[in-house]
């Protein structure tokens, strides 16, 4: 057999799935974004008015919006997890065990948490409500049915099931930082807290910048936990772009809208990867000796 | 946004010194990681324990009473008619011939990439690589049309097709390290003995990168087994569901009856808990290296 053929073989399986998978599907999204098509009957080619409409759908813009805070929560929460990231890696016995129990949330299915929390949210039931009513808080909010709570209540499992992920790289990643940078620091006399400032904190700024891309655009495109907990309400309160997209489609039947939202969302993920990394590219100038 | 997180760093902890003020914030640094392992375990604690009631234990008493006399015919109920016996091992087989067909697939790309040359070899890993970054939602109503005229729509293969696809990247990304990582000698010297590309990919290679497939499959088999859109948008028949989109069924059926409930949710994360109980190194280390993927 010649090399070309086994290549071929080697290759082409895995190639020819992930062009019929995922390639070919996002020109279609493209393309059937300029068509009014119900997904079973005929297209009707409409140009760009799918995405004219888009423009003015403010509930389109209310899910964007929700999206963008998830994105800045999650944005900031990379602060909250990093600190206990630079705690557990400060030769803390036991880092090992910590970090791993903060990592089971993240191994479970998001349907699984979505409805785990729903009972801990349970307005009367729930372990949320009875602790608090348990600490003499009267009358405790039904949390998902709250229009003005319920994307910060959604937040908090989110928190739940990522903070041992995102600890889990910073702790490697600090791991990584040679002891003798710590020591030479501490023969200068330096402080904890200067070492964890001025040392650690420049030397994991590549894996802080790849987290960051990670959680913004994780955000962009959330859907299983809000789909499975609020199904974006009520009244819209926590509808997401993905979700948006999902109702337009599956329950709307409008397989031409939601395609121009599907694009519209690919293209915000891509310029946004690429912002951020634009952004946060400018920082690599700083020099440590 | 990082400068703001590095000035809250520095603001929260300015100012300790002296030997007693360390000895302080060391035992103030427990306090915080324990009080985060709380967190983290404390609603799968109160999981467990309501999935062992009935409705007028969990409803009565306080919510962290131990479940004196443990219910276990909550289990025994929802697995035989709640069909999560059925759902159950549609998940396990999918999740195996996804993850096995994956890695490989995964597999021979990533060898024919490091370790043979070709033209375009590095314009194909490209394609790769970007696909990591397409959201699977900008790909799901091209799939659902593409899968209906394929009369796949209602059928595993939809699955096992889309998971294949979409964890491919990931699994290359992986090996691509591990591969260049291996030392060529012992395939040197397989060529100068006669041995051909297959043989020596599947006697020799594969064998050596077994640690490389444990950990692939290690994520694999967790993105799989707790997939969620595909299945809603793909699976309609009962017979087909896996755990995810059957427990969301269920749950969404009898609302009202929390032990069942508890016991469908600690029977779809019981397998991936013991699993992690005895291989958490290796997940750890899989989670780890599948970072990139969000």
């Amino acid at each position: 057999m010649s090399n070309k053929i086994v290549i071929a073989l080697y290759v082409l399986p895995a190639l020819l799935l992930i062009m019929a998978v995922v390639y070919v599907p996002i020109v279609l999204t493209g393309y059937y974004g300029l068509n009014e098509w119900n997904g079973i009957g005929a297209m009707t080619f409409i140009g760009l008015d799918n995405y004219k409409e888009l423009l003015t759908d403010s509930k389109f813009w209310t899910s964007a919006w929700h999206s963008l805070l998830l994105a800045l929560f999650s944005g900031l929460s990379l602060i909250l997890y990093l600190v206990v990231a630079m705690v557990l890696a400060s030769r803390i016995k036991g880092a090992n065990l910590f970090r791993k129990i903060y990592l089971i949330p993240m191994l479970l299915s998001s349907v699984a948490i979505a409805q785990l929390w729903i009972k801990i949210y349970h307005p009367t039931n729930g372990i949320l409500n009875s602790l608090l009513e348990s600490i003499g808080i009267a009358n405790p909010p039904a949390w998902l049915a709250e229009s003005n709570l319920v994307l910060y209540a959604l937040f908090i499992p989110i928190l739940w099931q990522y903070a041992g992920f995102y600890i889990l790289i910073y702790y490697a990643a600090l791991k990584n930082i040679p002891a003798s940078l710590e020591e030479a620091a501490k023969i200068d006399g330096a402080s904890a807290f200067q070492i964890a400032w001025k040392i650690k904190l420049p030397l994991v700024m590549e894996v802080i910048k790849v987290t960051i891309v990670l959680a913004v655009v994780g955000s962009l495109k959330y859907f299983d936990l809000i789909y499975v907990m609020t199904g974006g309400g009520p009244n819209g309160s926590s509808e997401v772009m993905a979700s948006y997209m999902y109702s337009e489609a599956f329950k709307s039947y409008d397989f031409g809208y939601a395609s121009a939202i599907g694009f519209f969302l690919l293209i915000i993920c891509l310029v946004v990867t690429w912002i951020i990394r634009k952004l946060t590219a400018t920082k690599d100038t700083i020099q440590y000796s | 946004m990082t400068s703001g997180s590095a000035a809250q760093l520095q603001g929260g902890t300015k100012g300790s010194g002296s030997g007693i003020a360390r000895k302080l914030g060391f035992s103030l640094l427990y306090i915080v990681l324990i009080a985060v392992a709380i967190f983290q375990l404390f609603p799968l604690v109160w999981l467990l324990f309501f999935s062992l009631k009935n409705n007028q234990e969990i409803f009565n008493l306080p919510p962290l009473s131990l479940p004196t006399s443990p219910r276990w015919e909550n289990y025994a109920k929802v697995w035989e008619s709640g069909n999560i016996d059925v759902y159950f091992f549609n998940s396990v087989w999918i999740t195996i011939a996804a993850t096995a067909l994956t890695i490989i697939l995964g597999s021979l790309v990533t060898f024919a990439i490091t370790r043979m040359k070709w033209k375009g070899s590095s314009f194909v890993l490209g394609l790769f690589m970007v696909a990591m970054m397409i959201p699977v939602h900008s790909t799901l109503i091209p799939l659902f049309s593409m899968f209906s005229k394929a009369n796949l729509i209602d059928n595993p293969l939809s699955l096992i097709i889309s998971y294949v696809a979409f964890n491919m990247p990931i699994t290359i990304m992986i090996m691509l390290g591990f591969y260049y990582a291996l030392p060529k000698e012992v395939e040197e010297a397989a060529v100068i003995d006669g041995c051909s590309v297959n043989r020596m990919f599947f006697s020799i290679v594969l064998p050596m990168t077994s640690s490389v497939l444990a950990t692939t499959g290690i994520i694999n088999i967790i993105y799989n087994w707790n997939e969620f859109i595909f299945v809603n948008t793909f699976i309609s028949s009962d017979s087909f569901k896996t755990l995810t989109v059957g427990v969301q069924n269920f749950i969404g059926q009898y609302t009202t009856d929390w032990g069942s409930i508890g016991a469908t949710l600690m029977i779809s994360i019981l397998p991936i808990l013991i699993a992690f109980l005895f291989l958490s190194d290796r997940i750890v280390e899989g989670i780890a290296a599948g970072s990139v993927k969000g």
